[in-house]
């Protein structure tokens, strides 16, 4: 949970009443403009109503160069941000051929297989060589090669069931499996901040969704207990199914899922449990098999797990592990299986290579190093933060970290100084996050060295300052009043 | 003490009468003389507001206790997660040990493939090859990151204004799969409230983002005119609120699940008249349509700013993966920031936006390939004009040679299942790989299934020769006595 100050409550209320006053006059005076000079769409709609953009004209307009910065290198520890320059106060921005080297802390690139990989990169191109870049085809027509085969028993063999099934896009994969699983008359408890794609695919599947508090089994046990015993709304016949979906770690909070409780919950009211490790996988764990292996519950109590390769793997895609059954019913119904394209070869050969990196297969001990540093470089990041006084939320052990900002106008600031000072960091505001909740998130990788972390929580110190965003006291460097911190909760 | 109570008594019946007779206590109704009346009425209004202020009769809420709860729980019982499987339900498709080009192996053996939409044979081209090389050694697999948080890589920037300039449209947008690509652009702009008109056989991209944009939703008959302008008709009739309501027609340039090419300069005739926007997908017309490969509306000799929006997936003929999102500067912004499957997302791989910049270059350096492939089309569609128990139901000049059973067996079931042994036979017997359209248990589309053709300029003479004798063989061992 997070509290915020009331003085930082009250000043961030302020901004935004002024910058959405500031809106609406120049709306008022655009509308005059546009009733003068004639449009020639007559008689047609506009496609976006007055206020449904108002956010994107009048707020998010101002603040655009923060977000969508291109890159022309790999999304490795370092890389190049491409600058742009507006003419018309930040309307539109133009690309320069201008070129800066900055610390990459936005890329989710957990383990450091974004760039060229000595093991990966030749077999993917071997790859890319037999197989070329696409199949053409959709999984149950042509489009089913050896690699996939490969790779789905790989899979399924990690995270540790019995079978698996491969797509070529996360968000597709949440929002093409909810639907075939469960449909009007089933019930979906969800966490209140899951992801878009999950909440896209409960929608898309018709059943009643209910939300439960982020994180809180409590919650979760009373909203079970009521819905079961009152069944389905208006006609209280029972629900033909529950479905319980949560995140291993939640992205916009770093907190991992309390799953150990979830999965006794569910047990003892008989629903089924999902869950999305879409940032967990790989990046979690004593070998990188995600949240169930950190907090020590056994996978055959999840009964479907999901996950996707953007993040750890240094790739694309998402997959389904479950049962031998579940994942055959999958394949003979599933939209995404049927209809879309099969993931791109040279895409899934990189993910099975990082895989064996992992594992340790490939007959060297990268793999475990990785994993150990970019445990040593979270905790390391995430106590010196802490220390000098931001408010970072995000449990150990987990690789993103958000750091509070709140006011809308720190949220310009923080990234323009620290793209100045060669540091590359994601702010993220309304509608991603609560209107007042504004923050910058940093994602830790393990190609990520001792150096760069230094050099990185210097820029940050510097710029907190600047902007004024350490809204709890600095721990003095002395021992003794270690105990003395504030935590959040 | 009787005496006292017959004082009272007295006192009680004086002081009643002297109510009932005061002046102002007398009235003459019809004629009738009535004393002491505003007591009565007095009375009355009392009686009336002690009713009314009592609450009505409800039956006693009484919420469920613990262990009412608790015995509702244990009796719970939930379906299977998943119903049985069936044998059919284990179909397991042949797995390709090489590239999905015109000519491939299964098994150990080569086979002709007619199942992969690579149109204009450009999976394994040199030059595609070659600049994924370079990409894959440049910028690693995958992009790590959406598109607002350094997701954005140049090559993504320069193959969105390829597309533009390729179709000749102010901006495009690139999505990173091609299925997602229409589930996220119909509810950026579709709202409740809306109207769209629908043809019933569209895929289910469209159906899905159709349901989640919970707009008001009308099919038409598969690819018929006058079904549409008669909906058109009466949806306009109705509703006058033509300021505030978006209307839209969505079509499909050539259907998935028919092979029909739908006739865009008479949707642009209706869609002119009734004030419709359009939004058109072409992902298999992209490349293969027109004399330069510019789709549906060079086909139809329609300037494509009439057409609102155009969306295709380019997994088809440009032989990557990943879709994109064409129209005007307004449409395009607009699905940067909101627009689920392109913010919520990872973006393209870069090998495969640099493999589709090439596929463009090669596409326009070499208009000989979309003659190839007519001619491609037009061959095969000769050969299998006259096959025992199946008939060609598609256009003659789409890539998608879709075949139907003449007669049904009557069941959806039984049809896939003699398609299928059809397949199976070519397969085994004569080395041709064609699959069958197969259905989901989500997919609202009626149509029949079928057999179907995806047609490449890679295909030789030969080749067709071969598809076109086999098929007769296998229809007329399969099929026999239908």
């Amino acid at each position: 949970m997070i509290t915020i100050p009331y003085l930082t409550a009250l000043t961030t209320y302020f901004s935004y009443g002024l910058l959405f006053a500031f809106g609406q006059l120049r709306d008022f005076f655009r509308k005059i403009f546009d009733w003068w000079s004639h449009n020639s769409l007559q008689g047609y709609a506009p496609i976006c109503l007055g206020l449904e953009d108002f956010y994107i004209r009048r707020l998010y307009l101002r603040i655009q160069d923060c977000f969508n910065r291109p890159i022309c290198s790999s999304p490795d520890a370092w890389f190049d941000v491409v600058e742009r320059v507006s003419n018309d106060y930040n309307k539109t921005l133009k690309r320069t051929t201008r070129v800066d080297r900055c610390l990459n802390l936005g890329s989710y690139n957990y383990l450091g297989f974004a760039a060229a990989d000595e093991y990966c990169t030749p077999r993917v191109i071997e790859s890319l060589k037999k197989f070329s870049a696409s199949t053409c085809s959709t999984r149950v027509d042509g489009g089913t090669t050896t690699l996939h085969t490969e790779l789905e028993e790989c899979v399924a063999n990690f995270v540790g069931k019995p079978a698996a099934v491969v797509f070529g896009m996360g968000y597709a994969t949440n929002s093409a499996i909810l639907p075939v699983l469960i449909g009007k008359g089933g019930l979906i408890i969800s966490d209140s901040l899951n992801h878009n794609s999950i909440v896209n695919g409960a929608r898309g599947s018709g059943a009643t969704i209910r939300v439960f508090q982020h994180n809180t089994p409590s919650h979760l046990e009373k909203v079970l207990r009521e819905q079961i015993a009152e069944g389905q709304p208006r006609t209280h016949r029972p629900w033909k199914k529950i479905f319980v979906v949560v995140e291993g770690i939640y992205s916009m909070e770093g907190e991992l899922c309390q799953l150990p409780e979830i999965v006794s919950i569910c047990k003892k009211y008989k629903a089924y449990v999902y869950l999305d490790e879409a940032h967990s996988i790989g990046a979690v764990g004593k070998s990188g098999r995600g949240v169930c292996d950190l907090l020590g519950v056994d996978t055959a109590d999840v009964d479907i797990m999901m996950g996707t390769f953007t993040k750890s793997f240094g790739s694309c895609g998402g997959y389904i592990a479950g049962s031998k059954e579940l994942i055959e019913f999958l394949k003979h119904s599933c939209p995404a299986h049927l209809y879309a394209t099969s993931i791109s070869p040279p895409a899934a050969q990189q993910i099975i290579s990082s895989i064996k990196v992992i594992l340790g297969e490939d007959g060297s001990s990268r793999g475990a190093q990785k994993l150990a540093r970019i445990r040593e470089n979270s905790n390391f990041f995430r106590s010196e933060l802490q220390k000098m006084g931001f408010e970072v939320l995000g449990d150990n052990d987990s690789p993103v970290m958000p750091i509070m900002l709140y006011n809308p106008a720190k949220i310009p600031a923080f990234s323009r100084e620290c793209l100045k000072r060669n540091v590359a960091v994601v702010t993220v505001a309304f509608p991603a996050t609560p209107l007042l909740l504004a923050r910058a998130r940093i994602c830790i990788s393990a190609a990520h060295t001792r150096e760069d972390l230094i050099k990185a929580l210097e820029v940050i110190s510097r710029v907190g300052d600047m902007v004024g965003v350490k809204y709890f006291p600095a721990e003095p460097k002395k021992q003794q009043l270690e105990g003395e911190g504030i935590k959040t909760d | 003490m009787f005496s006292a109570f017959e004082t009272v008594a007295k006192f009680v019946s004086d002081w009643g009468t002297l109510a009932f007779d005061t002046p102002y206590a007398r009235a003459v109704v019809f004629g009738v003389p009535i004393r002491g009346h505003l007591l009565v009425e007095g009375l009355l209004l009392v009686v009336i507001l002690f009713l009314l202020s009592q609450k009505s009769y409800k039956p006693p809420k009484r919420p469920l206790t613990k262990k009412e709860v608790d015995e509702l729980c244990d009796e719970w019982v939930p379906e299977p997660l998943i119903p049985s499987i069936t044998e059919d339900m284990k179909y397991e498709p042949p797995v390709l040990e090489s590239a999905a080009g015109p000519h491939a192996v299964i098994n150990g053996k080569e086979v002709v493939n007619f199942t992969s939409a690579n149109y204009l044979g450009l999976l394994g081209h040199d030059k595609l090859q070659e600049s994924c090389t370079k990409a894959l050694e440049k910028y690693g697999v995958g992009s790590c990151g959406p598109r607002g948080f350094y997701g954005t890589i140049d090559v993504h920037l320069d193959c969105e204004a390829r597309i533009a300039k390729f179709l000749g449209t102010s901006d495009s947008i690139l999505y990173s799969y091609g299925l997602s690509t229409m589930f996220s652009t119909i509810p950026a702009f579709c709202k409740k409230g809306d109207v769209i008109v629908v043809d019933e056989g569209v895929h289910w991209g469209i159906q899905n983002g159709l349901h989640l944009s919970r707009s008001t939703i009308i099919y038409f008959k598969h690819n018929d005119m006058k079904s549409l302008e008669s909906i058109l008709e009466n949806a306009t009739h109705d509703n006058k609120r033509a300021k505030k309501l978006r209307r839209y027609i969505i079509v499909e340039a050539v259907y998935q699940n028919s092979g029909q090419i739908a006739p865009l300069d008479e949707i642009i005739k209706l869609k002119e008249k009734y004030r419709f926007r359009v939004i058109l997908d072409e992902s298999n017309s992209f490349g293969v349509l027109g004399s330069s490969g510019r789709g549906l509306t060079e086909h139809c000799k329609v300037p494509i700013e009439k057409v609102d929006i155009v969306t295709a997936a380019m997994g088809h003929a440009l032989a990557t993966e990943g879709g994109f999102c064409t129209g005007s500067a307004r449409v395009i912004d607009h699905q940067r920031l909101s627009s689920s499957g392109y913010v919520f997302s990872a973006s393209l791989p870069p090998y495969l936006a640099s493999a589709a910049i090439t596929a463009i270059d090669v596409l326009e350096g070499n208009p000989d390939l979309i003659t190839k492939l007519k001619a491609n089309i037009a061959t095969l569609h000769k050969g299998l004009s006259d096959l025992q128990g199946l008939e060609i139901v598609s256009n003659p000049e789409s890539p998608i040679v879709f075949l139907r059973l003449k007669r049904s067996t009557g069941s959806t079931k039984g049809d896939l299942q003699l398609l299928e042994d059809i397949a199976d036979h070519l397969l085994k017997e004569h080395s041709i790989f064609v699959a069958t359209s197969k259905r989901s248990t989500v997919d609202k589309c009626k149509l029949p299934t079928g057999i179907r053709l995806f047609v490449s300029a890679g295909h030789t003479e030969s080749d067709l020769a071969k598809a076109s004798e086999s098929l007769k063989r296998a229809t007329a061992l399969v099929l026999a006595g239908q």
